[in-house]
């Protein structure tokens, strides 16, 4: 039964005047579609396609010059090392937390919880801005580093300590809720039948949450390759050594570079589509079981 | 009566997994945070309340305020609408509607920013329509709000779609059954129901509006006194090597984010207490 169907059985048994007014006219019905699509299409579809149509304006020799840079392909890889480092932290992570949480109680659960979803309030600007307090030269680790000359701020491990700050909850989000709503009777039973605890976890807890766990390590990926506030207070933009991709198109694009801005961007802006087009097969994942 | 810090149960592993969360958590998050909070201590308050009270400070903090407000505004009206055809209605491309709305969480900050500025900017595609007519939208307050309602629209959206699909049909009959019209069936019985989920999805957006960096710095043009939000102004202030002040103002900006996630918790509470009552009201 489709969903239309669902709303419409009960109304077609009431009286034609009160049918009229739970079902809005079809008037209506379109009306409101049309203004959705003209909201959604100028605040999101134009900026989508603009991403597209600006790389691709000088044909597509241009666009893929863009990325004959070697500057350009620093970018790329020191994205991929942030991801690589900041992804697997944070899954940990949330695999930890989730077992925790939803499998045990303690005092003072929801505060915790809360304080997983910290990242998230918090502006990325302020975000970077703490690692640069704790580690920056004028910061309380800060004289230490020079000392034994380790480099954290303007360098490698800050852009990664400050992308694995932002990306910090977004497994453990995904995580908690469906394991606290599934409970802990299927693991019970496999501890009874004599499984280790780790053997319990591999076979019974991770095949309950794999599309759980696989969502939000694409939201967690999203999010390590696009961050642009937190890593540009952190970074010192140092060209082809500490530029991730978002912080190499600023600088294209305040050079008024704008095919290459946009080519490099356009790479950003594929893996956004990706990251949604595996959204929708989660989901239907999910409903399809 | 020993004291048991949890609760019995039958499952392994609590000590090792509390233990590494407690732990990771205050080594990314709790510590580099206090470390915020220690700095400011070493401000005298005549120095904190000169930097947070300077006048390009207090003009940055009222067009954040200003442009996440309006933009949260925009985004709960029409993302309301959007939320209800996607619940309510069947019509093509629904599917792919649904997952656009989410491509402001997906579409990194930068490039929505580079994107909305060669728009609205005054030789793009929307850009050379508004500013023959004298609407100035790139480069001034008006597109620092198009940017944070781009930024924002999702929040609202994906927190309307589940209250409005738990909405009873059967209310809005009784309703209409008792003689009221399509209007007072939506804001006498639709709209308190789903209340709480439109304001926790206002203060989402308006939260994230605040802090929101990437998408505005480009599209703001960054005039001190005029288009300058308050995160460029930490950026600014970091960059002149005036940490102290930089602090000050990190702090005060913290102070607010935390009073909204404590607001959006309560709000979220209150919706959940509904919800289990086993109705609207």
């Amino acid at each position: 039964m489709t969903d239309n169907e669902l709303i419409k059985l009960p109304v077609d048994y009431l009286p034609v005047h009160v049918q009229a007014s739970v079902r809005e006219t079809g008037l209506v019905k379109w009306l409101l579609i049309i203004i959705s699509t003209l909201f959604l299409g100028f605040f999101l579809f134009i900026p989508l396609i603009t991403v597209f149509a600006e790389a691709f304006r000088k044909g597509i020799a241009e666009y893929f010059n863009a990325f004959s840079d070697p500057a350009a392909i620093a970018a790329i890889r020191l994205t991929l090392i942030t991801a690589l480092i900041a992804i697997p932290a944070n899954l940990i992570f949330g695999l930890a937390a989730s077992w925790s949480i939803a499998r045990f109680n303690f005092p003072g659960k929801n505060i915790l919880i809360t304080l997983i979803d910290l990242p998230f309030a918090i502006s990325p600007v302020i975000s970077g801005f703490i690692f640069v307090l704790f580690f920056g030269l004028q910061g309380w680790l800060g004289p230490w580093l020079a000392e034994n000359d380790i480099k954290i701020i303007f360098a490698i491990p800050g852009i990664v300590l400050a992308t694995i700050f932002v990306t910090f909850p977004f497994v453990a989000r995904e995580l908690i809720p469906l394991m606290q709503e599934q409970g802990n009777e299927e693991e019970q039973a496999a501890m009874l039948l004599g499984a280790s605890g780790w053997k319990t976890f591999w076979k019974v807890t991770l095949p309950n949450v794999k599309w759980a766990l696989l969502y939000g390590v694409i939201l967690c990926n999203a999010r390590a390759m696009g961050e642009f506030g937190a890593v540009s207070v952190v970074s010192g933009h140092i060209r082809g050594k500490t530029n991730t991709i978002p912080l190499h198109v600023e600088i294209l694009y305040n050079e008024y570079n704008f095919v290459a801005a946009f080519a490099v961007a356009s790479l950003l802006a594929f893996l956004a589509l990706l990251t949604l087009a595996v959204k929708s097969i989660i989901e239907w994942k999910y409903k399809h079981p | 009566m020993k004291f048991k810090f949890k609760k019995y149960s039958p499952l392994p592993g609590f000590g090792l997994t509390f233990g590494y969360t407690i732990f990771y958590l205050s080594l990314i998050v709790l510590i580099p945070l206090a470390a915020l909070f220690f700095k400011s201590f070493s401000l005298t308050w005549h120095q904190f309340w000169d930097t947070v009270t300077d006048i390009r400070v207090l003009a940055s903090y009222k067009l954040t305020f200003m442009a996440a407000f309006i933009a949260a505004l925009i985004n709960a009206v029409f993302g309301f609408i959007v939320a209800w055809i996607l619940v309510r209605y069947q019509f093509p491309g629904k599917k792919f509607i649904d997952a656009l709305v989410d491509l402001p969480f997906a579409l990194p900050t930068a490039v929505s920013g580079i994107a909305l500025t060669t728009i609205y900017s005054k030789n793009g595609w929307i850009g050379q329509i508004l500013e023959p007519i004298g609407i100035k939208t790139a480069f001034s307050p008006l597109g620092i709000m198009i940017a944070l309602t781009f930024i924002g629209l999702p929040f609202v959206v994906r927190s309307l779609q589940p209250a409005l699909d738990d909405l009873d049909l059967e209310v809005e009959e009784a309703a209409a059954c008792l003689g009221a019209n399509c209007w007072q069936t939506f804001y006498k019985v639709i709209l308190p129901a789903v209340l709480p989920s439109l304001l926790t999805g206002f203060a989402l957006a308006f939260a994230r509006g605040l802090g929101e960096y990437g998408s505005v710095v480009f599209i703001s043009g960054n005039m001190p006194l005029k288009t300058e939000i308050t995160s460029l102004l930490i950026i600014s202030k970091l960059e002149q090597y005036d940490y102290a002040g930089a602090t000050a103002i990190a702090v005060v900006m913290l102070i607010i984010s935390f009073v909204l996630l404590l607001l959006i918790n309560l709000l979220q509470s209150w919706n959940n207490r509904r919800v289990n009552n086993g109705g609207v009201n």
